[in-house]
C-alpha cells in the first residue's frame, strides 16, 4: 500500500542538537506514537514533516509528493495540532473557524459543529477565557473538520485531564477507522499509547532507536528484577542482555530485549511486562553518577 | 461474543483477545458459521490497535479455529466432534506445559504432578457435585 508518510535518511543538524538519519513510514488506517524524553528531537520530526524547516540531508514524501512541490495541496490533506494553540485570542470560535476554513477545500462544517458539541464547548466565549483543554479539544476539532488524511499532533495530550485525554484518543480512534487516514503524533504521556497505537517510534537525543509495531515491542522487551547476585551473573555472562538497568542495596531493575534468552540462562530471574514508560526510561538513561 | 481487557495483566492483549476467542469457540458459545466483528470495528470497540486485533485474528486463523474470507470477513470454522477433541486437548496441553516445565525445574516427579492434578480434579468435583 502506498504510505501516507515516508522519510528516508533524514538528517538535521541544529547547534547542538541533531536528529540522526531518520527513516520511517506510515501506511493508512493506523495510529503512529512517538515518544522520547524532551530534547529527543519528537517536535523535530513534525516540524520537518510540516515543512517548517528544511532537512539537511534525505527526503520527507507526503501521499507520495514531496512538499517542496506540492505544499498547498499536501496540507490540505493534512489536519495539524501545534503543542501550544496558535489561534486569535479575542475572536469567539466560530469567527475563528471561518478563518480556518478558508484554508481548506474539503472543509466540512457539519463535521466541525459535530465535535464542537461533543466536546461541549461554548460558542460565545472568546478564546482567551477557554481554558487550556478547550482550547486543545477546539484545535482537534478544527484538524478534523476538514477529511484530512494524515492528522499530525504536538503533544496533544499533555494539558489535558484523564478524561479529555481519553475523549480525543477516542475520536483519533474513531477516526482512523475506516483505514484511509493515519495519526502521528508525539507524546511523553506513554500510558495513552500502551493501549491505542498501532507502530511506536523511539527518539533518543536525536537518534531514532525504533519504529515498531507496539506489540512487537512490548514482546520483545521485558523487564528484569533480580538480585545483585543476579545482575553480576547477567553481566559476566554478556552486557547484551541488558539495555539498561538501576540498582539499589538489595537489587536491581532493569530491560532485556533477548527475555528468552535470560529465561533460558536464568530461569528463576522474574522477568515481567515492562510499560512503555520502563522502556523509554532504561533505553535513554543517561548515567547521572549521583 | 464476550471479551474483556486487563491492562494490567502479564498477558499481551492480543493474547487475552486471543485466550478468550478460542474458549468461547471451544465450549460452543460461538458457534461454527458465525461472524466475528471486522478487525477495525473490534479494535475501535475494545480501544486496543488494530495490529493487536489482526495479531490475535492471524494466530486464531493459523491455529485453525477461524478462517478469513476476503471482503467477507472473519468466521469461526465448522468442524466435526473429532477436531473439537483434538482441538480441546490441545488447548489443555498449551495451558499445561508452563506446568511442566516448573515441575523439571523444581525437581517434581511426574508421579507428583499427576497427583497434583488428580487432587485438583477432585477438590473440583467436590465443590461443584452437579458438575461432571
Amino acid at each position: 500500500m502506498e504510505p501516507l508518510l515516508e522519510l528516508n535518511q533524514v538528517t538535521k543538524t541544529f547547534s547542538g542538537f541533531t536528529l540522526n538519519n531518520l527513516s520511517l513510514r506510515l501506511e493508512p488506517g493506523f495510529i503512529l506514537g512517538c515518544i522520547g524524553p524532551n530534547g529527543s528531537g519528537k517536535t523535530t520530526l513534525i516540524r520537518l514533516i510540516m515543512h517548517l524547516i528544511q532537512p539537511d540531508t534525505g527526503s520527507i514524501h507526503l501521499f507520495g509528493t514531496s512538499m517542496d512541490a506540492q505544499e498547498r495541496s499536501v496540507k490540505d490533506r493534512i489536519g495539524f495540532v501545534y503543542d501550544e494553540p496558535c489561534l486569535y485570542e479575542d475572536v469567539l470560535p466560530f469567527v475563528m473557524k471561518n478563518m480556518v476554513k478558508q484554508f481548506y477545500s474539503r472543509w466540512d462544517d457539519q463535521e466541525f459543529f459535530r465535535y464542537f458539541e461533543l466536546f461541549e464547548l461554548p460558542s460565545d466565549k472568546a478564546l482567551k477565557h477557554f481554558s487550556q483543554g478547550m482550547k486543545m479539544k477546539y484545535m482537534t476539532a478544527l484538524a478534523l473538520s476538514h477529511h484530512a488524511q494524515l492528522i499530525i499532533l504536538d503533544e496533544p495530550t499533555s494539558g489535558l485531564d484523564p478524561v479529555s485525554r481519553h475523549e480525543i484518543l477516542e475520536l483519533l480512534q474513531a477516526y482512523i477507522s475506516d483505514g484511509d487516514a493515519s495519526v502521528l503524533f508525539s507524546t511523553h504521556i506513554t500510558s495513552d499509547l500502551e493501549r491505542i497505537a498501532d507502530y511506536i517510534c523511539l527518539l533518543d537525543h536525536g537518534n531514532h532507536r525504533f519504529t515498531l509495531p507496539k506489540d512487537e515491542v512490548l514482546d520483545r522487551y521485558k523487564l528484569v528484577i533480580g538480585s545483585l547476585e543476579d545482575l553480576a551473573a547477567i553481566l559476566q555472562n554478556s552486557t547484551a542482555f541488558l539495555c539498561g538497568y538501576t540498582k539499589n542495596s538489595f537489587g536491581f531493575e532493569g530491560v532485556t530485549d533477548a527475555p528468552e534468552q535470560i529465561k533460558n540462562d536464568f530461569p528463576h530471574i522474574a522477568l515481567e511486562h515492562c510499560s512503555l514508560d520502563n522502556l523509554m526510561l532504561y533505553l535513554t538513561k543517561r548515567s547521572l553518577n549521583i | 461474543m464476550f471479551i474483556t481487557i486487563s491492562q494490567f495483566s502479564d498477558s499481551p492483549i492480543y493474547q487475552q483477545i486471543q485466550d478468550q476467542l478460542i474458549q468461547q469457540i471451544l465450549s460452543g458459545t460461538l458457534a461454527g458459521g458465525t461472524k466475528l466483528p471486522s478487525i477495525r470495528l473490534l479494535a475501535q470497540e475494545l480501544h486496543v490497535s488494530v495490529i493487536t486485533v489482526k495479531k490475535a485474528y492471524e494466530e486464531l486463523e493459523r491455529a485453525g479455529y477461524i478462517h478469513t474470507q476476503a471482503a467477507l470477513g472473519s468466521f469461526v470454522c465448522k468442524q466435526n466432534a473429532e477436531d473439537r477433541v483434538e482441538q480441546k486437548t490441545q488447548r489443555i496441553e498449551s495451558l499445561l506445559a508452563p506446568a511442566v516445565e516448573e515441575a523439571l525445574l523444581l525437581h517434581i516427579s511426574e508421579e507428583h504432578v499427576q497427583a497434583a492434578l488428580h487432587t485438583l480434579f477432585a477438590n473440583r468435583k467436590h465443590n461443584h457435585d452437579d458438575n461432571d
